[in-house]
Order: structure tokens, then sequence, then C-alpha cells
């Protein structure tokens, strides 16, 4: 019957996202005038709507994706929105900065036209956090979600976008590609109209961020490895480590993917790990476990951010129906088990080491897999924690903390962020959890150091205005001038400039 | 050399020559008296490439027949994939390229009923001509003065005499003008009851975009209706969200009987235009449907490109973009009429139609040319040479914006020194 369509239709999706990329470029050109009151007022209205829908975009997001819960979701939503902003509302992105001992200026340049992958993992708190990294550093923002996850991040993205216009935003200044594709994400990161790639996501659209000749900001997997040495207090320890491994069914980069000890710990570890709601698998749950979640092709995808019992039923484990985590054990720590890769689902892998230096021997080859990210070390010794900082390549160690949420900044000091920076040692550009800060270069007026230069004098005002909303020369305005009273215009537009400019 | 590989010359003098020789001596002088002997050789986006390779950011867009910039890649994409599959068609049957293009046409103006085809504007000013002679079973016609609808048989004699006198093609027994403006000096001649149309377009552009004034049009179309006559809008360069809104008329509360549309609607690629007629003004179309025949009218692939170029025209961001461009311009070009006043006397807008006034009888043709050394192309009104006619494309981004604004000011400099001279020599 349908032998599907007789023309070749050009690619819409692909050419309205180049319209919305164009369209984005003239919000960012007249956004990075805005004063910073300005700037404060929209993100303010921002976050408020966003908070406002958390819970909603929360549920959508579990019912499209099938990841996580929705209780979790809600809360990292809801991070970034009130917290995100109280974190960088004091950081000034907007305001000439003046050093007069070094007698330089600095003057912020935002990037301009930001292109944002939203993963499905966390689809609506990453349109939100990079939503709101593109107000407070004055940039337009063009977000390209996962397919699986287009709904909830489109609508989200909407909800953001419409608060941002109401508070005075340029229109356009956040948009959601509506059809995303993999060759669409592809041509768009390759555009010389964008200025800067936010690329969150599996490991190949990074890559390719990082490939399109286009400045990136990119980020990679993570695979933690959780030390507890001898001197933690183990339950404390195993408390975080169900909390963060259970939160959101695990759908974080930064959940823990190892749980590491020493031999002599083990029975002490896995007691307490059970008291706190794990279930700690024996040889054969263990084998199981493995095999379903490594099938053929891989790491078996239905089990992402599922929970642990709908997990252990799947893979024909008995659990109690309480169980939050699933730890299978492998008591030596070979590199070559598949149950020491990722996981993006509530399962921890346990096992010990005979010593200090082996374990950190282990955990530093383990990290590679997750290379650039992040860490956790549960216990006292201060030695310990040095050496093991020093070994790891990554760039956060949690301390005594949910590493879940710690690595992200939201049980910890470190700045809330949903793009783990991973480094160098990640093949990424950047080490530290992504802020606003890094989404503008600051051009730097520097006097000579000989040179007698006085800055206070230095008028920066006109580097900034107060938005004013102009009028529309369009059809739906009625019109100026019949010709007849042309001249009269043209005087008060002179003066309304002359006023505008000071003196002409 | 300039090989085209079915044609070569060897030089832009070469063809200029041959192009006097064989194709219209006038045209080939006066570009060159003129200081803009453009030859267009590559084009692309909003740049023509002279055959010298000079530059130009296209301002002149012929009208808006390149609104969406030149060989727009998804213009080109679906002409390319037509033609693996249509041609012209068989004006005679109907079809499916033409039944989906009226279909979408009349969906953008409810209270018209059929959309009939044409390959040029002119052809369409002719439908509404004849349709209104058919509906009203009048013969006159009412133009204004210092109009413009084309230059067949019956749209040549609503305009300026200069293009039907040469050819004895005025009718003036037939054929009347009005200022305008002036809706009295309008109601005068539909008083006589015996005009079939008043044609107009909305906003005059061979005469440099002067604006109606308020309420001047709804006037007229309200004379028109009182005096049994029908209302024609040219929209051929105000239509295609040129002004904001899909058709210029829309934006003014009007509800013309018949309006016409052309260029910009095949993309600058396929030549394709339409007259819109309401149920009782397309009656001839049931009576006598083959009364009005053109093989090369709604040729298939010209109404695959159309139906391409309406669905474009209606995507959110390009509505956004046309905001964004028109508030650029209307900002920009204040602040420029303000440094160079003065020469710099007026700016007529609405959207992405401007026509800017220079303080000259021919200040345009000074100007045109000073941006034209500058790399901008931008023509005079044929009509009112003080006004120039700046015509920028629905999907220009800021930068070419910005580009077109500074070269602008480098240009005033250059217009400042060729006006004096003229001055001189008048
Ligand atoms: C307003 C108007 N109507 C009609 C026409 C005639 O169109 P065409 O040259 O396609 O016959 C033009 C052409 O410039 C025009 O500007």
């Amino acid at each position: 019957m349908d032998g599907g369509a007789r023309l070749n239709v050009p690619d819409r999706d692909l050419s309205s996202a180049h319209m919305k990329v164009g369209r984005a470029a003239w919000a960012a050109k007249y956004y990075q005038t805005f004063d910073r009151e300005a700037v404060l007022r929209i993100a303010e209205a921002v976050a408020k709507a966003a908070f406002d829908r958390a819970a909603e975009f929360a549920e959508l997001a579990v019912e499209e994706t099938g990841y996580g819960v929705v209780e979790h979701k809600t809360i990292k939503n809801r991070l970034c929105t009130h917290d995100l902003l109280d974190h960088y509302r004091d950081m000034d992105l907007v305001t000439p900065r003046v050093d007069e001992d070094r007698k330089i200026i600095e003057l912020p340049k935002p990037a301009g036209v930001i292109f944002a992958l939203a993963p499905v993992t966390n689809p609506v708190a990453t349109v939100y956090y990079k939503s709101i990294l593109a107000i407070l550093s004055r940039n337009a923002i063009v977000l390209s979600p996962h397919p699986m996850a287009k709904q909830s991040s489109v609508a989200a993205a909407r909800a953001v976008a419409e608060a941002a216009e109401a508070a005075g935003a340029p229109s356009g200044l956040i948009q959601c590609v509506e059809e995303p594709s993999v060759p669409l994400v592809e041509e768009i990161m390759a555009s010389d109209k964008i200025n800067v790639i936010m690329a969150t996501g599996g490991n190949m659209m990074v890559r390719a961020a990082y490939s399109s000749g286009n400045p990136a900001l990119g980020v990679g997997p993570g695979n933690a490895v959780a030390f507890v040495d001898p001197s933690a207090q183990v339950d404390a320890a195993a408390k975080c480590l169900v909390d963060s491994k259970s939160f959101d069914n695990s759908i974080l980069c930064t959940n823990e993917s190892i749980c590491l000890t020493l031999e002599e710990n083990f029975d002490n570890v896995k007691r307490a790990l059970r008291t706190a709601g794990a279930h700690v698998c024996n040889e054969e749950d263990t084998d199981r476990l493995r095999s379903y979640l490594w099938g053929d092709k891989g790491f078996n995808l239905e089990a992402i951010g599922k929970s642990a019992t709908w997990i252990a039923e799947r893979a024909g484990i008995r659990v109690s129906p309480t169980a939050k985590v699933l730890v299978p054990v492998v008591p030596k720590p070979g590199q070559d088990d598949l149950l020491f890769k990722e996981k993006l689902c509530p399962v921890l892998t346990l096992t010990a080491a005979v010593d200090f230096q082996q374990a950190v021997t282990f955990a530093k080859h383990a990290a590679k897999r997750g290379a650039g990210h992040s860490a956790a070390f549960h216990g006292n010794d201060q030695t310990h924690l040095v050496a093991f900082s020093q070994a790891m390549p990554v760039y956060r160690v949690v301390v005594n903390a949910p590493c879940s949420q710690g690595a992200a900044g939201f049980a910890t000091y470190l700045p809330p962020s949903f793009m783990i920076g991973t480094g160098y040692s990640g093949r990424s550009s950047i080490g530290e959890n992504v802020g606003p800060q890094h989404l503008v270069h600051w051009t730097k007026i520097a006097f000579g150091s000989d040179v007698p230069a006085n800055l206070e004098v230095v008028d920066l005002s006109q580097t900034t205005q107060t938005p004013a909303p102009t009028a529309s020369p369009m059809a739906t305005v009625p019109d100026p001038s019949p010709q007849t009273d042309r001249n009269e215009i043209r005087q008060l537009i002179l003066e309304e400039l002359r006023s505008l400019k000071g003196s002409l | 050399m300039f090989n085209y590989g079915y044609f070569s010359f060897a030089s832009k003098e070469e063809l200029l020559t041959k192009a006097a020789e064989y194709w219209n001596p006038g045209k080939v002088k006066f570009w060159q008296d003129a200081g803009t002997p453009m030859v267009i050789d590559r084009r692309e986006g909003y740049f023509l490439h002279d055959m010298t390779g000079k530059r130009l950011i296209d301002l002149h867009l012929n009208g808006g027949t390149y609104n969406f910039g030149h060989r727009h890649p998804e213009l080109v994409e679906v002409l390319k994939s037509g033609l693996d599959y249509f041609d012209i068609g068989n004006h005679w049957f109907p079809s499916v390229a033409r039944a989906a293009f009226a279909e979408k046409l009349v969906a953008t103006t409810p209270h018209m009923k059929y959309a009939i085809f044409g390959a040029g504007g002119a052809e369409a000013v002719e439908l509404a001509i004849k349709t209104a002679r058919y509906a009203t079973k009048r013969k006159k016609i009412v133009s204004i003065i210092k109009g413009y609808h084309g230059h067949s048989g019956l749209s040549v004699a609503t305009g300026d005499e200069r293009f039907s006198k040469i050819f004895l093609a005025d009718r003036p027994e037939e054929f009347f003008q009005v200022p305008f403006n002036d809706p009295d000096a309008l109601e005068q001649e539909l008083k006589k009851g015996d005009v079939a149309a008043f044609i107009i377009e909305t906003i005059p552009a061979t005469y440099g975009f002067p604006m109606p004034e308020d309420g001047y049009l709804k006037a007229c179309q309200d004379l028109c209706h009182k005096y049994g006559a029908k209302f024609i809008s040219d929209e051929v360069q105000t239509g295609l969200m040129r002004t904001g809104v899909m058709w210029g008329w829309q934006g003014y509360g009007l509800k013309p009987d018949i309006f016409v549309c052309g260029k910009g609607l095949g993309g600058g690629i396929y030549p394709v235009s339409a007259c819109m007629v309401t149920e009782e003004c397309g009656q001839w179309q049931v009576e006598d449907g083959a009364a009005h025949i053109s093989t090369a009218g709604g040729s298939e692939l010209g109404c695959l490109v159309g139906h391409h170029v309406l669905e474009m025209l209606q995507r959110p961001e390009i509505i956004s973009n046309i905001d964004f461009v028109a508030n650029f311009f209307a900002r920009s070009m204040a602040e420029m009429m303000a440094r160079h006043s003065d020469l710099f006397v007026g700016v007529r807008q609405r959207g992405l139609v401007l026509g800017l006034e220079f303080d000259h009888p021919e200040g345009a043709i000074a100007v045109s040319r000073a941006l034209y050394e500058n790399g901008v192309w931008a023509i005079f009104s044929s009509l009112d040479k003080r006004v120039l006619q700046f015509k920028p494309g629905v999907v220009k981004d800021v930068e070419l914006c910005q580009e077109i604004m500074d070269r602008f000011d480098a240009a005033m400099p250059r217009a400042r020194q060729l006006l004096r001279s003229m001055r001189r020599v008048a």
C-alpha cells in the first residue's frame, strides 16, 4: 500500500535547527549587553518557573525514559533551580573588573550561542542547569535532547524559555530542538554559527563534539570507585553507598560503581551494607547478575535506571522486596571482570584488596574506565586519603559522603553541576564542575607596568545597558509617519538619539 | 576566461559587448552609466558575485524574489527532488502539485476560495483584472499614480505612462489613475458607477515604499464596496511575510476581493505566481474553466517549490528572525540617519520593506552607487529616485545585518561626494 513518499523531502528538523541557531545569535547579540540586574531578574524568574514544575517534569521524564525515580528526579530538578542560582548569584560575569594594582581592566565577553546536549539520564535537570548557566553568562542556548527524552526535555525547555522571555529576555534566548537525531546533532555541532558546545551524553557524542571543529566542553562517562579505608566508620560509609546507589536508581554518572575495601575489613563492610539495605550476592547470584547485565552486545540497556528489585527479578535472583541496592561480590580485584565496569543502575560491585598499596593500584586502573571523573573515600586516615587522591586519575574525591550527589556538588561544597569535567585524563578540555564562568572569556586591557595610568577615571558604564523594549516596525503596529509630518518625526528621532547618547 | 561549458566569454568586457549587441543595448548602457555595471555570476545566500569577482550583499532581492536568499539549499533540494518526478505539467488537467499548492495558499487566507496560477506577477495581475471585470461586468480599472503592476497588456495600462505609451499600450478610456493616499480622489472615480476594480500595491514599491496613511487602504476598500467595485491588493512585493505577516493586507485589517502574489513565491528558483479570488469573483472558473489558459502558469515544479516556500515561511523560527531583522534595521537606520542627517533624511519601514530617503532628486542613485562600491547592492526606486529600496530577506543573520550597516556607514562619505558633484551639474 504505502511505499513511502514518492518525492524526497528535505530534512525539516535539520533546517529548523539551523534556523534556531540563527535566531539564538540574534538573541545573544542583544542579551550580551544586558546589565546585571536584568540578568539576575531573568535568572530568578527561570529558577522559580523551573522549581514550580520540577515534579511535573520529573514524572514526565520517568514516564518517557523509564529511568530513575520520580521523587529523586524531582530533587535533582529542584537542585538545578534556586540552589544552583544561589551558588552563583554572587559570581558577577557581567560587570567589568578593574584591578588597579595590576593596572588591568577586564571586560566580559560571553561566548554567544551555546549548543548543548541533554542526556537521557538527567533530561530535565540538564535543561534547567544548562539554561541557567547560559542566562548567568549572558549567552543564548540551543538545547538538543536525547531522542528518548525529547518530550520532557522540550517541555522543560519551553517552560524555561517562556519564563525567561516574560522576565525580559530576548525571544529565542533558550530554544530546544524538537526532533533530535544523530545526523542533526553532528551537523549543528559543526556549524560555524555556534560558539561553544556543551556535550554531555554518550562517549560517541562527546568525541563528536570535540571533533566538530568548534570549541567544546565535553564530559565523559564515570566509573567511580569508593574506597572504604579501615579507618572508616563502616556503618556510616555503607549508608552513604546505599543512599547514593539507590538515588534515582544510580542514573548519575557520579554514582559509585565499585566498593573497594581491604580484606581485613571485608566482612565488616558486607555486614554494614546489608544493614543499610543492600542485597549482598553469593557467588551464584553474582554470576547471574553478571550474565544478565552483560549480554552479547555489552551492557544491557533495559537495566539502566531500574530499581534493585526489578533488576533482581529479571536476573533471577531472590531478594527482599526492601532491597535498595544489589551488591555482587568479586573477592579478588582483577581488572577483567565485567562487573568492574560502569553501571547506571543500583548495582555496586564489592571487592577487597590485600593491602592499601594493592587497593590503590586496582582503583587507579578501574578509574581509567571513567577517567577524569570521580571517586569516593570513606575514612579518617589523611595519609591514605592524600595517597589515594594523588594516584587516582580523577578530579573529584568525595570524602565520607555519597558520591552521586557529592561529586555533583549537592552534598559537598563543590559547585552544583550536571557537567562533571573529566579533564585531560578523560580527554576533556575541562576538569572542574562546569559553571557559568566557563562560558565567558574576558578581554584584558593591560596598561604598561611602568607607565602611569589612572584606572579610576575609566568610564565602563557603556559596556552594559538596561534593556529597553523597542517598538516593533512590524505590521501589527500602527504606521508611523504619513509623509507630511516626516520632518517632525525625524526631529523626534534625532532628539531621542541625542538624549540617549548624551550628545552628538 | 569564463568557461561555462555551454558557452564561454573571454572577459566581462566581451560579455557586455555581446549583451549590448544581441540582448538589450539600453539596459547595458544604463548600468554602465550609473556606475554599477554588475554582471551577476555566482550567487549564494544573500551574496552576489560580479564577473570581476567582486562580492555584493544583495538588498535588492528583486523585490522579494530572493526572500530566502539565492539558491537556498533547502529550496534547491525541493526543486531537484521535484525534477526527478515532475515537469511543468499539463495545464489542462488537475494535478497533485497544483491542487496541494492551491489548498495551502487558500489556507493562509480563508476568505478566499480559489488560487489561480500564472508564471509571473504581471500575469497574475492580468488575471485579477479579468476576474474583476467578469464579476462586475464593468470595464474601468482605477490605480494610483506611480503604482506598478507589471508590463503585460492590462497590467501595464494601470501603471506609469513611461512604460505604456512607448508601446501604444496606454488605454485612457479604460484605465484611470488617482493620487496615492487620497481616498476622495478615488471616490470621485468610483462615483461614476462604472469602475470594475481599484488595484493598489499594499505599499507601492516602485514608488519607493511611501507608507499608506492610517485608514487609507481600508477607506479605499470600503469605497470600492460602496460603489460595487472590487478591491485588488497587489502583494507581489509585500506578501510572503515581508511586512511581518503572510500577506501585507492582513496588517491593515483588509479583506481584498482579489489579491496577487509572485516573485518570492517561486523561491527565486522556479517562476510561479498566483491570483487569489473570493468565491463570488471566481465564478468564471465554474462557468468556463478554460477561459484563461497559461501553459507555464502554475507549472507543477513551481507549485512544489511554492508549497515549500509557504511551509518555510510559517515556521516560528523564521517569524522570529523576521522580527529581529526588522527591529535591527529600525534601530540601526535611526542611528545612521542621525549620523548622516545632511543627506539621509527619512526611513519608511514596515517589516523587511524599507525605503530610505535622501535629500536630492536623484539621491538614491548616488547612494546605490556608493553602496555598490562598498559591496552592497540596493536599487533606487524607479518612480522616485530620492528613495533607495532596502529589502533584507527573511533569513538574514545577525552578522550579515551588522556588516551591512558597517558598509552603509562607510559608503556615506562617497555618497556625499557623488551628490555634491551631481548638485554642481544640476
Ligand atoms: C508590485 C508588483 N506587481 C507586479 C509586478 C510584476 O511582476 P513580474 O515582473 O513577475 O511580471 C512587479 C514586479 O516588479 C511588482 O513589483
